[in-house]
């Protein structure tokens, strides 16, 4: 479990504090995926580099598993970076090395794992993310993907407890983003690892986090189960990303439903009632006609939903607004 | 084709020239050899203490940057005058091959430090940062992951050093120090042997592009980008 309590961070610029963290408190449950999402400049890379102290904080304190590590002296510090594992946007692997070198790298600044050990956890470690080919090449000679998947078996090596991803997508192509993302739902299954994951793509939230944080100009803004947050944003920040993720352009949105007739529902359906064909015998019971605007099915992570934005003419309205919730169909009026 | 060469190189003495190519080596060598061992943890040194780098330390990277700067705007011919007490005292002479080394050494190693520390600085930040997440301590960053990143960078920087060296030790031959350079001086400019001159020169060209050469070569064995 990470505990922010009170956390803030602060940098010196010319004798002035420039605040990059405003005071936050957070707690990120052991074993969950963790997203934090944020434009450029939000503060959240200043947020995930606090929970390995690559940045200090200037107040507040972390706790992880019950400990307060910013008490840690050096030597802690050390101890402690090898329980968490990282991985970048641009890989940060050493281009001097191979792959299994680069895997190796940190069992051997540890300074406490045999020659053999370093060789079979490599190997396994190689095997984990499907490059058992490729140990003996450098990292030029792979491709973005691949080069990732160094990234996360080198952030494995030690057997850590949290993994931190930092833009670890952003600079893949869309296919490459998708099976990485699975390999990290994996490995956070089968290992019951805590991620904690920064983006500026809300979609990548969507596959693989529990829980989201939005971040905007160094605070939190809002932050619950992805499920919440995606489908019912509240925060004007938040929705921005969402309607950016759908590809919504909000203006186009507003001239196709003032030309629509009658009342305006918004209808999510989440799980298993996304499924249900509903609309037929709402419509039926209520005398209500219906024309659907947009609509659209998905996944949160393993749980499927549906958007429909529907305009309604004539009948029972409140039949149908009835039969919607006892359906269990989350209904927003939107005029 | 023999007597035409016996008509134009008639000053040259082969053996002469080479004693001079093997005390032009040696000195070169031997400056080398120094510069690298206290121009590399010098330049390691500059690159740890520099602004927002690992060992951020204002005051000795004032002091250290200070001093390469002395010793690097001082003209080396007047570095090698300069030098002669202090070369007397290390050595015993100032004169001949190892007269001609301190001073080399002077000149070479700030000069070599300054490109350690550029090569240094530009191992991506983020190589940097992603060792330290992994808990190494300073030395290991160092050691792991900033010299091997950077040795591509450091051994192009042997070769400019060596090659600076090789022009530095010619012109020792000013003060009394040996090799071409001496032959140069003493043959081709006070004597106007033309044709020694010219013999030494091609020499040293031919030795700077074999540096170059040789030098090109390694750090392409060792780039891995």
């Amino acid at each position: 479990m990470i505990v922010f309590d009170q956390v803030k961070k602060s940098y010196q610029v010319g004798g002035r504090a420039i605040p990059a963290l405003h005071s936050t408190s957070m707690t990120i449950e052991t074993g969950e995926v963790f997203g934090i999402v944020g434009h450029s400049g939000a503060g959240k890379s200043t947020l995930v580099r606090l929970i390995n102290l690559l940045e200090p904080p200037t107040g507040g304190r972390i706790l992880i598993d019950d400990e307060n590590i910013t008490g840690y002296n050096a030597s802690e510090l050390r101890a402690f970076r090898r329980k968490v594992g990282m991985i970048f946007q641009h890989f940060n692997l050493l281009s001097s090395k191979t792959v299994a070198d680069n895997i190796a790298f940190p069992m051997k600044l540890a300074g406490i794992y045999s020659r053999a050990e370093i060789r079979e956890r490599v190997d396994e470690l190689l095997k984990r993310v499907s490059l058992a080919d490729q140990a003996n090449k450098y990292p030029s000679q792979l491709s973005g993907g691949q080069k990732q998947r160094v990234g996360i078996a080198r952030a494995l090596a030690c057997r850590p407890t949290i993994l931190l991803c930092d833009e670890a997508t952003s600079a893949l192509d869309p296919q490459t983003t998708q099976s990485v993302l699975k390999l990290l739902a994996d490995i956070n299954r089968e290992l019951g690892l805590t991620i904690v994951l920064i983006t500026h793509e809300m979609d990548v939230v969507r596959r693989v986090c529990d829980r989201v944080a939005v971040m905007d100009a160094g605070e939190v803004v809002e932050m619950g189960a992805v499920s919440d947050v995606f489908l019912h944003p509240k925060h004007p920040t938040t929705r921005d990303f969402v309607f950016e993720s759908e590809s919504i352009d909000r203006e186009e949105m507003q001239r196709d439903l003032a030309q629509a007739p009658g009342r305006i529902l918004r209808l999510t359906f989440r799980g298993q009632s996304t499924y249900t064909p509903l609309l037929g015998s709402v419509a039926r019971e209520s005398g209500v006609d219906f024309s659907i605007l947009s609509g659209r099915i998905d996944h949160i992570k393993d749980t499927p939903y549906g958007q429909l934005t529907l305009s309604l003419v004539g009948g029972d309205l409140d039949i149908a607004m009835n039969a919607f919730e006892a359906a269990d169909v989350h209904v927003e009026v939107l005029r | 084709m023999e007597a035409l060469m016996e008509n134009l190189l008639t000053n040259v003495d082969w053996t002469e020239i080479g004693w001079a190519s093997w005390d032009t080596l040696v000195m070169v060598g031997m400056s080398l050899l120094f510069s690298v061992l206290i121009g590399l943890p010098l330049g390691v040194m500059l690159f740890l203490f520099g602004k927002r780098q690992l060992l951020e330390q204002p005051v000795a990277y004032a002091v250290l940057s200070f001093v390469v700067n002395i010793l690097r705007s001082v003209p080396f011919i007047i570095l090698l005058i300069v030098m002669i007490p202090f070369t007397v005292m290390l050595i015993g002479t100032s004169l001949g091959v190892a007269g001609a080394i301190p001073p080399l050494v002077a000149g070479g190693a700030p000069f070599f430090a300054r490109l350690v520390e550029t090569s240094l600085r530009e191992v991506d930040r983020g190589i940097i940062e992603a060792t330290q997440a992994m808990g190494a301590t300073v030395k290991q960053v160092v050691f792991g992951a900033l010299l091997p990143e950077a040795l591509p960078g450091i051994i192009a920087g042997i070769t400019v050093t060596a090659i600076t060296l090789v022009s530095y030790a010619a012109m020792s031959g000013v003060v009394g120090g040996g090799g071409l350079g001496d032959l140069a001086i003493r043959f081709g400019y006070q004597r106007f042997q033309t044709d020694v001159m010219v013999i030494t020169v091609a020499l040293l060209v031919i030795f700077v592009q074999l540096l170059q050469m040789a030098g090109d070569r390694l750090v392409l064995y060792f780039s891995r980008k």
